[in-house]
């Protein structure tokens, strides 16, 4: 602890060179702590403990359908309060670029029961139960389309051809806008909910089968058993299920995209790999630019030895001082992202697994990017570092 | 006087690339606990590396050298730095300083290698700085003194540890003709009050007045060696 004043001075001698270091591997252990947090979500195990709603979906894989019958099955297995049902649409409004501000989804009639958290005024419900074209918007999405009730839109279908049209192309009348009860469920906003009837009588494919079964339990402590009983109804059949929780299931419809563990990998070796060349570059140069002083602490005593150490120390300190504070600003703004994706996504925070991991990344990364420039002063003859050769 | 510094048949030879360069030629030297000489010389004589090799800062291609009854061209690379973090303070032209640390820091460099606690290394370095008449400016930063400040806080650093040798090279060469003054009348009470022997390398024939002998090098030989009246 002596060195440390030493250490840290000669860390911040160059103050503006060694904040922008410091930012970048800031930004890098931010990277890591987010995304690390986002393989954590993926890669925990299945458990629906305690959640009141499951979603059943195709064991397989989500854009596989489930038949209709399977509605009676669930809704007769004991702890099962209600069953809804719905299915993916997958189109946008006026241009492509709007699909993500609005998400359609073809829903029956229970599918509002099994989400009460969006809210919906009575007569408009009413107007949704009475008209065969009629859709339900999130105020989110109605905002960001200009949408208002009593228009009627055209949705262009990425999958689904429209027997009356002919095309993909689907018209609905919007009949109400729903609202998200709590401010964290927001991400809710951004749907659109239409009848099951009209999408399934209109489609010229798939008729009498489903996307996904959204069972809620009487009890959340018997979720687990009520999952089990669920997926064993069609065990060894042609259409087995998965019963999660909505978390999961979110995730496993990002997981289509590929393997995330190996994405994330990826992505961190690259920040990583570039971190080292970065800061590494950052050192020698810090180094370079200190030979001669190296060469007076080898002059009043300083031992070949304690040179290296001071020289790695820095190093080490370095990455550790940018990592720490970036985990801890991923810490920070982990429950700020579940908050803001309005309870589509619920990141678990950092935990000890991933610090232990980020500070044996940081430690390693300071002894990869420290070795050489500690050499380096380590092996400087001192009349020659004094004579400036 | 006994001696502290005995040289014998010293010889230095630097590689430079396929040539060999003599710098040094069977010196034979003794240096009295208590002295004070002046090294002088024309560029390129060999006064510098004579130093070094005095400070144990190199090693000599042969000969002997003893150094306070210590054989120091026998003492491997780390007993050597061990050696002279006890036994030499450095004054260098261009003072030497770490930028970045206070002037109270700088001169407690050598005591982080003793195991003095923090409380004792700052007390040291007072007196120290007290010695050389600027305790008033312990807390500066190197670029907020003078040249002739830096200087003397670079001699406070050499005498920290109480060493017995002092080895000093050009330590007036970049300062005005006043500092010049005050840096060798510090030089001259250190080694009359305090008992340091000193090694001072100089071009300047009136800093080398300071000095109780001159020591005169060319090519790599002694020349002459003469006593300051």
């Amino acid at each position: 602890m002596k060195y440390f004043h030493l250490i840290w001075a000669a860390l911040f001698r160059r103050k503006t060179r060694t904040i922008f270091t410091l930012l970048s591997v800031l930004a890098a252990f931010l990277l890591f702590g987010m995304l690390d947090a986002v393989r954590s979500a993926f890669n925990a195990p299945p458990s629906a403990a305690g959640v009141s709603r499951l979603v059943v979906s195709s064991r397989i894989s989500i854009i596989q359908p489930l038949p209709q019958s399977l509605l009676t099955r669930i809704q007769a297995l004991p702890g099962v309060k209600d069953v809804a049902y719905a299915n993916w649409f997958g189109g946008y409004y006026q241009e492509p670029k709007n699909q993500n501000l609005m998400f359609q989804i073809a829903v029956d009639p229970n599918y509002l029961d099994a989400y009460p958290e969006l809210v919906l005024p009575a007569d408009q419900r009413k107007a949704f139960n009475e008209t065969r074209t009629g859709a339900i918007l999130g105020e989110a999405a109605a905002k960001a389309l200009n949408l208002k009730i009593g228009d009627k839109i055209p949705i262009k279908g990425a999958i689904f051809t429209n027997k009356a049209s002919g095309d993909t192309t689907w018209t609905f009348d919007i009949v109400g806008i729903f609202k998200a009860a709590e401010d964290k469920q927001r991400g809710q906003e951004n749907q659109m909910l239409f009848r099951w009837d009209y999408f399934d009588e209109g489609r010229t494919f798939g008729n009498g089968t489903i996307g996904w079964y959204i069972a809620r339990v009487n009890d959340p402590n018997d979720s687990d058993k009520v999952a089990a009983a669920i997926d064993a109804l069609s065990a060894n059949s042609d259409h087995e299920t998965k019963t999660q929780t909505e978390q999961a299931f979110q995730l496993a419809f990002v997981k289509q995209l590929g393997d995330i563990g190996l994405i994330v990998g990826a992505i961190m070796a690259a920040v990583f790999f570039t971190l080292i060349l970065l800061t590494g570059n950052t050192m020698a140069q810090a180094v370079r630019e200190r030979i001669p002083e190296l060469a007076v602490l080898k002059t009043i005593g300083f031992s070949n030895k304690s040179v290296l150490g001071l020289v790695l120390a820095e190093a080490i300190l370095l990455i550790v001082l940018g990592g720490v504070l970036g985990l801890l600003l991923a810490q920070v703004l982990l429950p700020a992202v579940n908050a803001g994706s309005g309870g589509r996504m619920n990141f678990p925070p950092i935990g000890g697994s991933t610090w232990t991991l980020g500070i044996a990344l940081m430690l390693g990364i300071g002894l990869v990017v420290g070795v050489l420039p500690a050499l380096r002063g380590m092996r400087l003859r001192i009349v020659d570092a004094l004579a400036g050769r | 006087m006994s001696a502290l510094v005995e040289i014998r048949n010293l010889s230095k030879v630097y590689e430079r690339g396929k040539q060999k360069v003599e710098v040094l030629h069977h010196i034979d030297l003794d240096i009295a606990k208590g002295d004070f000489f002046a090294l002088m010389g024309p560029s390129g004589s060999g006064k510098t590396t004579l130093l070094n090799l005095i400070g144990g800062l190199d090693s000599p291609t042969e000969g002997s050298m003893t150094v306070g009854g210590e054989r120091i061209d026998k003492l491997s690379e780390g007993a050597l730095a061990k050696w002279r973090s006890s036994h030499v303070g450095f004054v260098f032209q261009f003072y030497n300083l770490l930028p970045m640390l206070s002037a109270q820091k700088n001169v407690e460099l050598p005591l982080l290698l003793t195991k003095l606690s923090a409380a004792e290394r700052k007390k040291r370095a007072g007196i120290a700085l007290q010695l050389v008449g600027l305790a008033d400016r312990a807390s500066h930063k190197p670029t907020e003194l003078s040249g002739g400040q830096q200087q003397r806080v670079a001699i406070a650093r050499a005498i920290v540890s109480d060493p017995d040798l002092l080895v000093c090279d050009e330590p007036t060469g970049d300062l005005d003709r006043q500092s010049a003054e005050d840096v060798l009348n510090l030089l001259q009470m250190l080694n009359r009050d305090h008992g340091k022997t000193i090694i001072m390398v100089t071009h300047d024939p009136k800093a080398a007045e300071h000095a109780r002998h001159t020591l005169h090098l060319d090519k790599g030989t002694l020349v002459e060696q003469t006593t300051v009246a």
